[in-house]
């Protein structure tokens, strides 16, 4: 007697691993050429000393000790790290912490909601070059927006980004004004996928906004933040247009605004007004860019799904 | 078809070949140029050349500036780019030079290198090997432009020694006018401004010790040169280290600022801009009277012809020409710069005021000295300048990074 389940052979199984494989073919081919390519070739050029703009030699690991132990190398490279890793704590509580509230807020469907849930989101489309520019222009010492407007109450000219104290601060604050439409929307579709009648039993058991924002919607949004925290920090870490627009290529005052990206751009392909450029040096610093965040990904990425698991 | 229509067919046939032949033998070799602004004028020039040589012409392509390093060499390391390449001087051409990019030029194939002066050739020559691999197209000169007008509503006259500048400027300042444009928000042009205060009062025989190794920049001279500039943080405009160049420029150009330290590379720029502007180009202040007035001088660049170019000979035909009397004259009178080529008659009278000028002037000395490895004397000063100019470090602090950052390759400050 044979079974009442026919068991379904396919006839020609390597014909359709063959169809899957020229599908991916082009995909990959490109992936290889313009992402594997140039990744292998940084680390490759991050061992060689550079003649003019040719490789000249092999030289281990010194353009990493150049740019890690020796000055004034080493100093710009932990200025531009120390703003990196400001930038992200920043962008986390500051960007990431008011879109948790406005979602929140967006969250209750007060009337008018969607017209704010565009208003939120519109800077998002912006080219960040327009943004960086705009920004730069309201923030002009003489013809800014915002000092004519401090002048009316009697504060003088402020040079919000020719001020070491200040211009980190101005340019995050035009970076968390372009961005933060878009935490609130991924935080507000986490918020959106809490099941309702979860969050009336909350309010049937008296429950009020705090408490519903801390103990229910803050759990249980928990793949959201994971997603908001990891593209926050590889952002942080690959910052660059803003800064580069609204500080340009040496991150002035000073250093002051200078970041990874914008550090390993004016190293390796120099700048008409400062120099040279140093391939070597400039791979070294981009192979730490793609360690640190390849490895603190990885690990955020770890901790933060066994955190979505325990809550 | 009568005889004479077949003869007349077999001629027109000729004709038409010979002119697809002639076509097929012409050369179009291509110019890259970071200076977008100047195509007109390189285009009327070229058209002079072509005329000249009926079977070259000549294609201007321009690049963003601040992206044209990346851009050139990533061209060239590919075996492409243009076939004559405008290039910048000294340390920037020499990574090129290095990495064997350009083509080197000698009497033979460039003849007109005979027209440079010595101190040009210098910014086209590689170190190495002494030979010359771009030919020098103009020099700019660092001074201070004075708003005539502006002085002449004050009642002032433009200064000449230190003190007068200190003096005008308060009554400047008095006036509601800002004594000076500058800002500290651009920096390449704030290494500009530190050259052109400083000079003065620096000399030349600071930069015959510099170069021979008797000192560094940690030099008394110098540190008392940069602590001249914290004077000046007074008499320019609010919230000054926000300023930049294009705004330093238009307070100038406007009148709401009389002086501003700047290039005679913007001469052309402001005329344009302003078209009424009664301006003046003058030495910047002197340290004292009797002393020689003292601008700044540098070679921006030069011409280079591609190592890998199919079309050498031509491009070098190119180069050539534009290194005699003829293209010189033209090319200031066309672009408002000043061709270092001699004999070259400059019929602006304010650029022929600049040249008189530059016969005593001083050489923008991170620019010929301090560019040719890193960390370069430029991303030093300027990374420095704007922490001095807003207090958070002092003269000697900045002498002092100046100095240990360029010891790192300049070996006469090794161990100083």
């Amino acid at each position: 007697m044979t079974s009442g389940r026919r068991r379904t052979t396919r006839p020609f199984p390597w014909r359709r691993s063959l169809w899957i494989a020229f599908l991916l073919a082009p995909a990959l081919v490109v992936m290889m050429l313009f992402v594997l390519w140039p990744l292998l070739s940084a680390f490759r050029f991050a061992f060689y000393e550079f003649n003019g703009l040719r490789p000249s030699g092999f030289i281990g690991l010194e353009n990493f000790r150049q740019v890690l132990f020796e000055k004034p190398f080493s100093d710009w490279t932990y200025n531009a790290l120390k703003h990196n890793i400001i930038a992200f704590l920043a962008l986390m509580v500051f960007e990431n912490g008011t879109a948790f509230l406005i979602a929140f807020a967006l969250l209750k469907a007060l009337p008018g909601h969607r017209v704010h849930q565009v208003i939120v989101f519109l800077p998002v489309v912006l080219s960040a070059v327009i943004v960086g520019f705009l920004w730069k222009l309201f923030l002009h010492p003489l013809f800014g927006l915002v000092n004519q407007a401090l002048a009316l109450v009697g504060i003088g000219a402020i040079p919000w980004l020719g001020n070491e104290s200040t211009a980190l601060g101005s340019i995050l604050f035009a970076n968390i004004w372009h961005w933060l439409g878009f935490p609130t929307l991924v935080l507000l579709a986490g918020m959106q996928r809490i099941s309702k009648d979860v969050i009336e039993a909350a309010r049937l058991d008296g429950a009020g906004d705090y408490v519903l924002m801390t103990k229910i919607v803050w759990p249980l949004i928990a793949p959201s933040v994971t997603i908001v925290t990891i593209l926050t920090f590889i952002g942080s870490f690959n910052w660059f247009e803003i800064p580069y627009v609204m500080a340009g290529l040496t991150g002035s005052p000073g250093g002051a605004t200078d970041v990874l990206g914008l550090y390993f751009y004016r190293t390796a392909f120099g700048s008409t007004t400062t120099g040279i450029q140093d391939f070597g040096q400039g791979s070294a610093l981009a192979v730490m860019m793609f360690i640190i965040v390849a490895g603190v990904t990885a690990i955020a990425l770890r901790y933060l799904r066994r955190r979505e698991i325990e809550l | 078809m009568s005889r004479r229509r077949i003869g007349l067919t077999f001629l027109a046939a000729s004709f038409a070949w010979g002119l697809a032949a002639s076509a097929a033998r012409a050369t179009d070799i291509s110019f890259w140029t970071w200076r977008q602004e100047d195509k007109a004028a390189y285009n009327e020039l070229f058209t002079d050349f072509t005329k000249l040589n009926p079977d070259i012409h000549v294609k201007f392509e321009s690049f963003p500036d601040e992206n044209y390093p990346t851009i050139v060499s990533t061209a060239l390391a590919a075996g492409k780019g243009g076939d004559v390449i405008h290039t910048h001087a000294y340390g920037w051409l020499e990574q090129f030079v290095k990495a064997g990019y350009f083509e080197p030029q000698d009497e033979k194939t460039v003849p007109s290198l005979a027209n440079q002066p010595a101190d040009a050739l210098i910014s086209g020559t590689y170190r190495a090997d002494k030979k010359v691999y771009s030919l020098p197209f103009a020099s700019q000169t660092l001074g201070l432009f004075i708003n005539k007008d502006v002085f002449a509503k004050a009642g002032l006259t433009p200064p000449a020694t230190w003190d007068e500048f200190i003096t005008v400027s308060k009554a400047l300042k008095e006036k509601d006018i800002y004594p000076l444009a500058n800002g500290m928000g651009t920096s390449w042009f704030n290494e500009m401004f530190v050259a052109i205060f400083t000079n003065p009062f620096l000399g030349q025989d600071f930069v015959t010790d510099l170069t021979t190794g008797k000192t560094t920049f940690k030099d008394p001279r110098y540190v008392a040169a940069l602590g001249k500039l914290l004077e000046l943080r007074d008499y320019m405009p609010d919230g000054f280290e926000g300023v930049d160049y294009t705004t330093a420029g238009q307070l100038f150009i406007s009148g709401k600022a009389a002086m501003l330290a700047g290039g005679s590379f913007d001469i052309a720029t402001y005329r344009s801009q302003n078209p009424a502007i009664n301006m003046d180009f003058i030495a910047p202040p002197m340290a004292k009277a009797g002393d020689v007035p003292q601008v700044t001088k540098f070679f921006d660049g030069g011409y280079a012809v591609n190592a890998k170019s199919p079309n050498k000979e031509a491009a070098l035909k190119l180069v050539n020409w534009m290194g005699t009397k003829e293209f010189g004259d033209k090319f200031s009178a066309l672009l408002g710069n000043i061709s270092p080529i001699k004999g070259v008659v400059i019929k602006d009278e304010l650029l022929a005021h600049v040249a008189k000028l530059n016969e005593t002037a001083m050489p923008h000395i991170n620019v010929v000295y301090f560019r040719f490895q890193k960390p370069t004397g430029s991303e030093l000063l300027q990374g420095d300048i704007t922490k001095m100019m807003s207090g958070s470090i002092t003269p000697e602090q900045l002498a002092a990074d100046l100095t240990d950052g360029l010891a790192k390759w300049y070996t006469p400050f090794q161990g100083k």
